[in-house]
């Protein structure tokens, strides 16, 4: 049994990193597009983590933490966003938002 | 030491657990569905991290994202009555046929650079322990001033989430 190679993990992420392409791209529900977003964001902490593995130092830990931090804020300010648009609109479709059109 | 086989066990069960999960979470009509399979998906790389002896980042990983982020999607669901969701496109359209294909693309370019990456630097040996210890002193040490931006960024995003979602008096 060979020991493991990183590039595993390395092409678990890229999988990850295309499904959640795919789900911003063809979904239309704003909350789900958001979702998939996180679903992006998890991917590419996936990739630090096995670099880290790779140069066998901690500053890939960091990154990730820093993304958490950012994700979390994303998150907050997103979904009051969402609930905004809904109160305004009563949907969340993407297709619907074109509030910024003339 | 962890035995090899069971390393290879516990990642296969893990990274397909993953795939699986997430490709659920992207086809579900209910977002309610797809927010629990999320916490899957999320709980699946918790183990992975594990797995790569980054046991603070799977731990902050299971609280941040299983826990909190996914509570305030799902109670957000809730909240505006999203359970059944705005009409999905059913037909395969031209333009959802040229997004696949356009993702596609974009994973077999991932792939090849994956296939072809050769670190020069590469260290054997085994990986660090990313305990909450080794990176809670990196973080207080190091990385002290992006630490402090990343709690006023916290900060700004609490205001700006309360700020939004208050009801305007007209």
């Amino acid at each position: 049994m060979v020991e493991f190679s990183y590039n595993l993990y390395l092409l678990l992420s890229a999988i990850l990193f295309t499904i959640g392409a795919v789900g911003v791209i063809t979904r239309r529900n704003g909350i789900i597009v958001f979702m998939c977003i996180e679903l992006m964001l998890n991917a590419a902490n996936l990739a630090f983590i096995s670099a880290t593995g790779i140069h066998k130092g901690l500053e890939g830990m960091i990154f990730v933490f820093f993304v958490m931090t950012v994700a979390a804020a994303e998150a907050a300010v997103g979904l009051a966003i969402f609930v905004m648009i809904f109160r305004l609109r009563g949907t969340i479709s993407v297709d619907q938002m074109n509030l910024l059109k003339g | 030491m962890v035995p090899i086989v069971f390393k290879w066990i516990v990642f296969l069960v893990a990274s397909l657990l993953a795939i699986f999960s997430a490709i659920m979470m992207v086809t579900r009509r209910n977002p309610v569905h797809s927010a629990l399979w999320l916490v899957v998906t999320f709980i699946s790389l918790a183990v992975l991290y594990f797995l790569l002896n980054a046991t603070f980042i799977a731990i902050s990983q299971i609280i941040v994202y299983a826990g909190a982020i996914m509570m305030l999607f799902l109670f957000v669901i809730m909240l505006i009555h999203l359970e059944k969701g705005p009409e999905e496109l059913k037909v395969l359209g031209a333009s959802k046929i040229f997004a696949i294909v356009l993702t596609v693309l974009l994973f077999v370019e991932i792939a090849v650079g994956v296939y072809y990456y050769r670190v020069t630097t590469f260290k054997p040996g085994p990986m660090p322990l990313g305990d909450a210890k080794t990176v809670g002193f990196l973080l207080y040490t190091n990385y002290l001033f992006p630490f402090e931006i990343a709690s006023i960024l916290l900060l700004v995003g609490i205001v700006g989430a309360v700020m939004l979602a208050k009801r305007r008096k007209e």
